[in-house]
């Protein structure tokens, strides 16, 4: 069966669940009394517990970052191209951890779930998660798995944001953290792009204030906008040009409202196929985790204060096309950081893929980031890179 | 290690914290961190340099010095080093100004354009010098300040830049670096430990 993988995939993978019975206390004041996370592990932990790597998940990811769940599964983990055997994140060298994160629509606890106190879905009365809360629900993962420290805690997007909460609430258990195509605090813009996002699903009218599963109804209009407004700050001016540029459909123009333009055919096939496979109320709420996420805010603004905590050496990559979060919001970062007199590396990767860039092959990426690991691989077995 | 980096490796004490502007493969800067226990960063824009800093565990950040040294604060090091990147500067006193705003003491080696050789193939041949230290032509070299070991000295003198150390060597590695009698006639690379102020 294994045969017909690649031989660089970390092949057929199974989630597991992991069950919490302590209660979570969140930021916005409620108590989680009991949650699951769904979480994949690839490689193999070794004696000291000292190889293990997390992946934190961006927006509309999940536990599936790498291998494939079955022969028949088309695609596989979204992080694929950088997590398997020789790859970046190497799984014969170390023993990587992804889950789902809390509120998420992919088997951990979310919306979707029961609630033990009503019996009923939560719905929209899942409580409003923030990057800080699913740290902790991570750290409690690692104690479940025995994992004492993480050698590198990996991220992308809002991923990224989770890395670097480790650095401030888990200091002592992070050898290493790369933050990758990521951003300090959400720009107004960025917020105001969510904020269409949500509007889009709220207003749908299938929506039903959240309640849409006791209407045995989906608010796939709004989901589907949402994942189109989204999708076009994914991508670059450029990537969207070269690849469909003005192309239509047809050959001439219709003089109509149907799709004329190869993107709008792109857009609205990406948005449909979002729409049926993603929830609503995890969808808004992992928004609003983006909004919400801004270390600064309790230190008057000073990001160096925010990440005093922090004691391992950061990796901080950007994409020089990425306008969701640019270039410049990474290097804020690293000013903090140097600032504060931490241990940082910084690469604005030449790509032309936008956003999106983090998770695409692209060979300066690759050489960069794989040498940073096998480096942090050497250090735990006190090699030489 | 190349022989100004050698040089410049004695030069810094134990336990300094140091900037390398333009630190290559981070040869310098490991080599500090193993013997020394200097800590630092290095500041390089060439994509595999960047890797194989990470690879030896050097902090490097991809930054044009063209753009400054603005993510720096005052005082931000004990020690900023500079090779070979001198002379492909936009404002190269400028940049010296920054250096020593962020840390009191600074090392520079960059080419010396008095170099005897030099001096012959522009008097003899009349065309711009290449050599060695110099493989460009005069079309497509990235250096666009050329100065000589004398220029530097007279900056330092009109910013009122105390010059603690000087020395100069050959490009071959191989050449004496004790050599004081005529330097900015027989120096092919200069070198210069500065400090702020008189």
């Amino acid at each position: 069966m294994s045969a017909s993988f690649p031989s660089d995939s970390v092949g057929l993978v199974t989630p597991q669940i992991a069950t919490f019975e302590t209660p979570l206390a969140l930021a916005c004041g409620k108590t989680l009394e009991r949650f699951e996370l769904v979480y994949e592990t690839y490689g193999t932990l070794n004696a000291e517990r000292s190889n293990a790597v997390l992946i934190c998940h961006a927006l509309s990811g999940h536990h599936h970052a790498a291998g494939y769940h079955s022969v028949d599964e088309r695609k596989p983990g979204w992080w694929d191209a950088y997590i398997g055997p020789g790859k970046v994140i190497d799984t014969d060298r170390f023993f990587v951890v992804s889950l789902n994160n809390l509120g998420g629509c992919h088997g951990s606890t979310g919306p979707c779930s029961i609630n033990p106190l009503t019996g009923h879905q939560w719905g929209p009365t899942f409580p409003v998660m923030t990057v800080a809360d699913w740290v902790h629900s991570q750290a409690r993962l690692a104690d479940k798995l025995g994992i004492e420290r993480f050698a590198a805690v990996v991220g992308g997007s809002l991923g990224g944001m989770q890395a670097m909460q480790w650095t401030i609430a888990y200091p002592e258990r992070v050898a290493n953290v790369a933050v990758i195509a990521a951003t300090p605090r959400l720009s107004a813009q960025n917020i105001a792009f969510n904020e269409v996002a949500r509007q889009a699903i709220r207003s749908d009218p299938d929506f039903h204030d959240g309640w849409y599963a006791d209407h045995e109804a989906i608010p796939k209009l709004g989901l589907k906008l949402a994942r189109m407004i989204g999708h076009i700050t994914y991508l670059s001016e450029h990537s969207m040009g070269s690849r469909f540029g003005r192309d239509l459909r047809s050959d001439q123009l219709n003089f109509g409202y149907d799709v004329e333009f190869q993107v709008e055919s792109y857009l609205r096939h990406q948005g449909d196929t979002f729409s049926t496979r993603f929830d609503a109320n995890t969808y808004l709420l992992m928004t609003k985790a983006l909004d919400y996420f801004d270390p600064a805010g309790q230190h008057d603004g000073d990001l160096s204060a925010a990440l005093a905590p922090a004691a391992c050496p950061f990796l901080v990559v950007s994409f020089t096309t990425d306008w969701r979060f640019a270039p410049a919001r990474s290097r804020e970062l690293v000013s903090a950081l140097l600032r504060a007199g931490k241990a940082v590396s910084y690469i604005n990767v030449d790509s032309p893929h936008g956003h999106d860039a983090f998770l695409l092959p692209n060979d300066q990426y690759e050489a960069v980031f794989g040498s940073y690991m096998r480096r942090i691989h050497a250090d735990i077995t006190g090699e030489a890179a | 290690m190349r022989a100004d980096l050698e040089l410049i490796y004695d030069w810094i004490p134990n336990d300094a914290r140091i900037l390398d502007l333009g630190c290559g493969d981070g040869t310098l800067l490991a080599a500090l961190a193993r013997h020394k226990n200097v800590t630092g960063y290095g500041l390089e824009i060439d994509a595999d340099g960047i890797a194989a800093c990470l690879g030896k565990g050097v902090n490097v950040l991809e930054q044009n010095l063209d753009d400054g040294l603005g993510n720096f604060v005052d005082d931000a090091c004990d020690l900023v080093i500079m090779t070979q990147a001198l002379q492909v500067l936009r404002r190269p006193d400028t940049m010296l100004d920054q250096m020593l705003r962020v840390a009191p003491e600074c090392i520079i080696a960059f080419p010396n354009f008095a170099y005897w050789k030099h001096r012959l193939h522009l008097a003899f041949r009349g065309r711009m010098p290449v050599s060695r230290s110099l493989p460009h032509a005069w079309y497509d070299t990235p250096n666009i300040h050329l100065s000589t070991f004398q220029d530097f000295a007279s900056l330092c003198r009109d910013k009122g830049i105390t010059i603690v150390d000087e020395a100069v060597g050959s490009a071959d590695h191989e050449g004496h670096w004790t050599s004081r009698l005529w330097p900015n006639l027989f120096g092919e690379t200069a070198i210069f430990r500065v400090r702020r102020g008189r």
